[in-house]
């Protein structure tokens, strides 16, 4: 009884400061951001507090008095936003999942080294990485200069400012996120799994099929995870490499908060976002699930 | 009759990290008959485990040939290859159901749902799990697992199967009576057996055949008995059971007896056979054949193990001081470390190695 309650007593102690650093720094934010998206815009920023339904009219298409005709770009742009997301970590598995093979065969010393070379970008500035990447991308950059030496092609391809230079931007930063996670599943994969499936004489497509990527699959469902959510709401950058037509839902918010100063309306727009993320992470975990279970 | 595997001269070298090579398997040359229980003994290291994984696909030879049935399997990769493994750690798929694990190799052939289902339950009734089947392995203790692992390998029917080390991670008793139940389900199915294991005892109890190997080659292959008798040299003799090794110089043949001479200067009797006086030979005596007896050759206890129904005796030889294992039945009489006992034996039992 003294034991359990000695345990009791140690187990606050040491979960006390955690909770307390996320309730405060995680959980008030996030319920002064669901307050203020009800609350009346403020004429200078800031809010009056008054009930006001409008910040979610404006992006579900209820008048407010001020636009009289709905048109629904918000919700085009955070489907937008969503696309690239999905494309980007779909992008980015497709990439890391042959990689994470790869390195978890490599000998232990050379495994280090890679492990160090993935987080290596993380040393510099994410503006300046994602600068280099205007000048290789830009009509007369390295990309294009490349290519038309060789003759590859003759006009420069327009690739800057367009959804591709988004995606390839996020690709590119995100990569490290879906490495760890779906390296962590394919280096704990027993081979001897790997050797059964064969020997029972299925093949390698097979193999991959019914074995390797439903063991591996809480790697890859993290790896899905992690790099979709922070996508989402990006706006380095689409603000960087993407122009008018990149535009994504992160941007909007920043823009209400930093430009328009409409913190109410920039708040409804995060709370859209995070409805609407969880709700696809929600649906397409348990459907993975469901499908990692009965799938025969 | 024509052997069902036929190996020759199988190769197989690893690069060391000091750039060496290193001959894993070094010339093995085995026959496996279609329904018999071969049992692959030796150290770690031997080569046993690499010539299994020979057979299943997933070491490829650097030369030799293995056939199957007169086909060469040597280009097959391990899925076209009629042979199915039970795995040293079993490789049960976890996130598929028991059921599920052991119709795979169906499943993966595209055999319909009935017929899968059919089997399965066959397979699970085979090895004594009926209506486990919806269970997950991690729901299933370590013998269990053992079996499921033996019934997703013998479902398709393989004409051969391979067993690596499989009962190593089992306790005593539940190894020995999965010892008895894989010799049953081995007759019982009519199919031939590899056994890769380093247990002697399991060897001997297990197989038709035994084949030691030492260092990427075979030392000797033949009955458990035989092995176990008339073993061909001395690492076959250590190697399986206990044994006293006496070097021995013939000093007289006369009809079916001769006797020898350690180097110390004990004298021993031995069957005669084709020795000739000033032969240097090397005999090798089980401790089973030796008996406390009034008289014979004297010696002191040195140590007494008790092992239950036995008596471990390490007995000193008083002439030269030759350290002689003897095994004796636990009773009233029952020997103490210090004293001084007498020892017999049969000149037959005395097995003359044919190479040191």
């Amino acid at each position: 009884m003294m034991a359990i309650q000695r345990q009791n007593i140690v187990l606050t102690a040491l979960l006390a400061p955690v909770t307390l650093f996320l309730g405060i720094f995680f959980l008030v934010p996030l319920l002064t951001i669901a307050l203020y998206s009800f609350l009346t815009p403020g004429l200078y920023g800031g809010v009056e507090w008054a009930f006001y339904h409008w910040n979610y009219g404006r992006i579900f298409g209820w008048a407010d008095g001020i636009i009289e005709i709905f048109e629904p770009i918000y919700l085009t742009i955070l489907a937008r936003s969503l696309a690239f997301a999905a494309l980007t970590a779909l992008v980015c598995l497709i990439l890391c999942y042959p990689v994470a093979f790869w390195v978890s065969r490599l000998p232990e010393r050379w495994r280090l080294l890679f492990m160090f070379l993935i987080t290596l970008p993380f040393f510099s500035s994410l503006i300046v990485r994602l600068y280099a990447w205007l000048l290789i991308l830009k009509p007369t950059g390295l990309l294009n200069s490349a290519l038309m030496a060789t003759g590859l092609i003759d006009t420069p391809l327009e690739i800057l400012f367009t959804p591709v230079a988004v995606v390839l931007g996020m690709v590119y930063i995100m990569v490290p996120f879906m490495f760890l996670p779906l390296y962590a599943a394919v280096d704990n994969l027993d081979r001897s799994l790997i050797e059964a499936s064969m020997d029972l004489g299925a093949t390698r497509a097979q193999t991959f099929r019914k074995v390797i990527l439903p063991q591996t699959l809480p790697g890859v469902l993290g790896g899905l995870v992690i790099v979709f959510i922070p996508a989402v709401g990006n706006f380095i950058v689409p603000d960087l490499l993407g122009g008018a037509k990149g535009l994504m839902v992160g941007n909007l918010v920043e823009q209400q908060f930093l430009s328009a100063r409409n913190w109410p309306f920039g708040s409804a727009l995060s709370m859209i976002i995070m409805a609407v993320v969880l709700a696809v992470l929600l649906v397409s975990v348990t459907r993975a699930k469901r499908q990692g279970a009965s799938h025969a | 009759m024509t052997a069902l595997l036929e190996i020759r001269g199988a190769r197989r070298e690893f690069a060391t990290p000091e750039g060496g090579r290193l001959a894993a398997l070094d010339g093995v040359d085995l026959d496996v008959g279609g329904s018999e229980f071969v049992t692959l003994l030796g150290p770690s290291g031997c080569g046993k485990t690499t010539l299994l994984r020979a057979i299943s696909g997933f070491e490829t030879l650097n030369g030799g040939s293995i056939r199957l049935d007169g086909g060469d399997l040597t280009a097959l990769p391990p899925f076209r290859r009629p042979v199915n493994t039970v795995f040293q750690s079993y490789a049960l798929f976890s996130h598929m159901t028991v059921a599920r694990n052991v119709g795979y190799a169906l499943e993966v052939a595209g055999v319909g749902r009935a017929e899968r289902d059919r089997a399965t339950a066959e397979a699970l009734e085979k090895v004594g799990l009926s209506g486990m089947g919806a269970r997950k392995p991690d729901q299933l203790s370590g013998g269990q697992r053992q079996r499921v692992a033996l019934a997703r390998a013998i479902i398709a029917k393989p004409r051969l199967l391979l067993l690596d080390e499989p009962l190593s991670a089992l306790d005593r008793n539940l190894r020995q009576q999965m010892q008895i139940e894989l010799k049953a389900l081995q007759s019982n199915l009519g199919i031939a057996f590899i056994f890769v294991t380093h247990d002697q005892e399991e060897a001997l109890t297990m197989s038709d055949r035994i084949v030691v190997m030492r260092a990427g080659r075979v030392e000797q292959i033949g009955p458990p008995r035989e092995i176990y008798r008339q073993p061909r040299n001395r690492f076959v003799a250590e190697f399986i059971g206990e044994t006293t090794l006496f070097p021995l110089r013939i000093t007289g043949a006369d009809g079916a007896e001769a006797s020898g001479v350690t180097p110390e200067g004990l004298e021993m009797r031995l069957p005669a056979h084709a020795l000739r006086p000033g032969a240097e030979v090397t005999a090798t005596l089980r401790p089973t054949d030796l008996q406390l007896a009034d008289k014979g050759l004297p010696g002191v206890v040195e140590r007494a193990v008790y092992v239950g129904a036995d008596l471990h005796l390490t007995v000193k030889s008083l002439q030269g001081g030759r350290s002689i294992l003897v095994t004796v039945r636990d009773g009233a009489k029952a020997p103490a470390v210090g004293q001084t006992v007498h020892l017999s034996y049969d000149p037959a039992r005395l097995h003359v190695l044919e190479a040191g």
